[in-house]
């Protein structure tokens, strides 16, 4: 009874999956990972193509429509600035959960009210999860657009009622479960997840970033993976599960990252504003130095580690930065980046902006590699990073950030740092690095300073 | 859904997520930004569901969610995979570099 077309069909579903799972084995190195795109792509048209075999398909119009405008949306999608694929990320997360999430209620309305119980509750468990991933990320992508506020807003009793919602929206599922022809209440369970969405966002703060893009990218596999169950989609349950398990362990990293336990994370209960543990700074002496002090000091290193953070990517400076690397090697000054998991907006942000800049991918170390090096380093540089390298995480069981892995830049010869006055960083921590007999600090804008040192290396020092 | 057909997609679901924890347990932490891009854009394989959806044309209320679907999904398929080959270009190691 099956035209032979089926068969097809699921053969391309087949080599699609097989090359899916081999585009993420090569992404395992920067030497092999442009292939697993090429097979990613290879895999998506072939099992487009086959889809678009199927014999239960009467219009094409339609079809026709809504993918050359998908192209034609996801060209410049695919060609934004590298500083912006924080958001660009947290965008595509709410559109892949939105593709799932209408699938999930057109899924439902053509079968209900005859809907099997084990069949509602993989519906419900997708349109609940991409629900709130929609509404989630669109919240994500705002903040890191700084179209929303990116403070965090917290209100009192904000978790239980978070929580309250989560449950009422799963109680509906149960009850549609039970009862699939009381249809009336499809909308509300979608509803609450979206509402959810958004107050699960409201309290999440920009360092806190990473964390909850990796849990929505998480949240949005696993809703495919259901919608694979509902359609009974073998392909789409191996790309869904690929996709979670993918967010899943990004999210681990990073709770990890941040001294974060996975249930903390899991209920989406980050966020909250320590402002606690901040003695009001009583002005502490610190050092400072130019830029012309600076580049003496450079010159003057045999081994230099960079510790870009966040900061260095609203201020642009990476270009800036590369500039300092070419002049410092070529004077045969040994430099390294070390990079913290959670440095930037998203994991991995750091390493695509300083690849941006031509830094060679060698020369990018993770904070496993880095740590054992800085008290052979000469100089740690931090730029526009705070928290990840306050030495209170390891030393002071009072500090909210306390057993926090750090980058150990304080067990460097000399620490210069970077900052644009002494306000403390992004969780209103005071960071005892600063006051540290080896720290200087270089008062100004990230891409000015740096941008002073490379003019007093290259005028001063010739081209040696 | 008859129940081998879940018992089935059960046994894929836990297949995959295995090789998933496997194979992304193995991707430097240099290059998970493109991670994230290059899975997301696999994930856009849903758009199968939602041709199906679109051009079985059963109910008008599919027909017009499938094409929005369809229209989110390609769009993250070709920004997915265009970014991440943009990122990917600009890994390089110092001894392919020029000077």
């Amino acid at each position: 009874m099956t035209p032979a077309s089926e068969y097809v069909i699921e053969i391309t579903y087949i080599v699609a999956a097989v090359l899916f799972i081999l585009a993420l084995k090569w992404l395992s190195s920067p030497v092999t990972a442009r292939r697993g795109v090429w097979a990613g792509e290879v895999g998506m048209v072939l099992a487009v193509a086959g889809t678009l075999l199927y014999h239960g398909i009467v219009d094409y119009k339609w079809l026709a429509i809504g993918l050359v405008l998908g192209a034609i949306i996801g060209v410049p999608l695919g060609n934004v600035g590298m500083t912006a694929v924080p958001q660009r990320t947290a965008l595509s997360h709410a559109f892949g959960a939105l593709c799932v999430t209408l699938v999930g209620t057109a899924e439902f309305y053509l079968r209900a009210p005859n809907v099997p119980p084990f069949m509602m509750s993989v519906l419900s468990l997708e349109v609940i999860l991409g629900g709130l991933t929609v509404t989630g990320s669109l919240m994500a992508a705002g903040k890191l657009q700084e179209i929303l506020p990116q403070r965090p807003i917290t209100y009192k009793g904000q978790n239980f009622v978070n929580l309250a919602m989560l449950a009422i929206a799963v109680a509906i599922a149960v009850r549609l479960v039970l009862h699939p022809e009381a249809m009336v209440l499809y909308p509300f369970m979608v509803g609450i997840a979206l509402v959810f969405g958004v107050m699960m966002i409201v309290p999440i703060g920009g360092a806190d970033m990473p964390t909850v893009i990796s849990l929505l990218n998480s949240y949005a596999g696993l809703s495919a993976a259901a919608m694979g169950f509902v359609l009974n989609s073998k392909l789409l349950i191996v790309a869904g599960s690929l996709d979670g398990a993918s967010g899943f362990i990004l999210s681990v990293n990073m709770s990890k990252a941040m001294n974060r336990s996975f249930t903390n994370v899991l209920f989406g209960a980050f966020g909250q504003v320590q402002t606690s543990g901040t003695a009001p700074a009583e002005a502490r002496p610190v050092h400072s130095a130019t830029p012309e002090e600076a580049a003496a000091i450079l010159s003057a290193a045999n081994k230099v580690v960079i510790v870009p953070g966040y900061g260095m990517a609203v201020a642009q400076a990476q270009h800036k930065v590369r500039e300092l690397y070419d002049l410092l090697t070529k004077k045969g000054v040994d430099v390294k980046f070390g990079i913290h998991p959670v440095a930037g907006r998203m994991p991995g942000h750091m390493n695509v902006l300083l690849a941006e800049a031509d830094i060679p991918y060698d020369k990018l170390m993770d904070m496993d590699e880095a740590n054992p090096d800085f008290p052979q380093t000469d100089v740690a540089l931090v730029i526009g990073a705070n928290d990840v390298t306050n030495p209170a995480a390891r030393s002071d069981a009072g500090s909210p950030i306390y057993g926090m892995p750090i980058l150990d830049v304080d067990k460097a010869r000399t620490v210069m740092v970077i900052k644009r006055s002494m306000n403390p960083g992004f969780a209103g921590i005071d960071n005892p690095l600063y006051y540290l007999d080896n720290t200087l600090m270089l008062f100004g804008d990230a891409k000015a300073f740096v941008g002073s040192i490379v003019r007093e290396l290259s005028g001063g020092g010739g081209h040696g | 859904m008859v129940k081998a057909d879940l018992i089935n997609s059960l046994y894929v679901f836990i297949l995959a997520a295995f090789i998933g924890f496997e194979v992304i347990r193995r991707v430097s932490p240099l290059l998970h930004t493109p991670l994230m891009s290059l899975t997301n854009a696999l994930d856009a394989i849903a758009v199968v569901g939602a041709i199906i959806l679109a051009g079985e044309h059963k109910s008008t209320l599919a027909t017009v969610l499938g094409t929005v679907a369809i229209v989110a999904a390609t769009s993250n398929a070709v920004g997915g995979f265009i970014i991440t080959d943009r990122m990917l270009k600009m890994f390089k190691s110092s001894r392919t570099q020029k000077p």
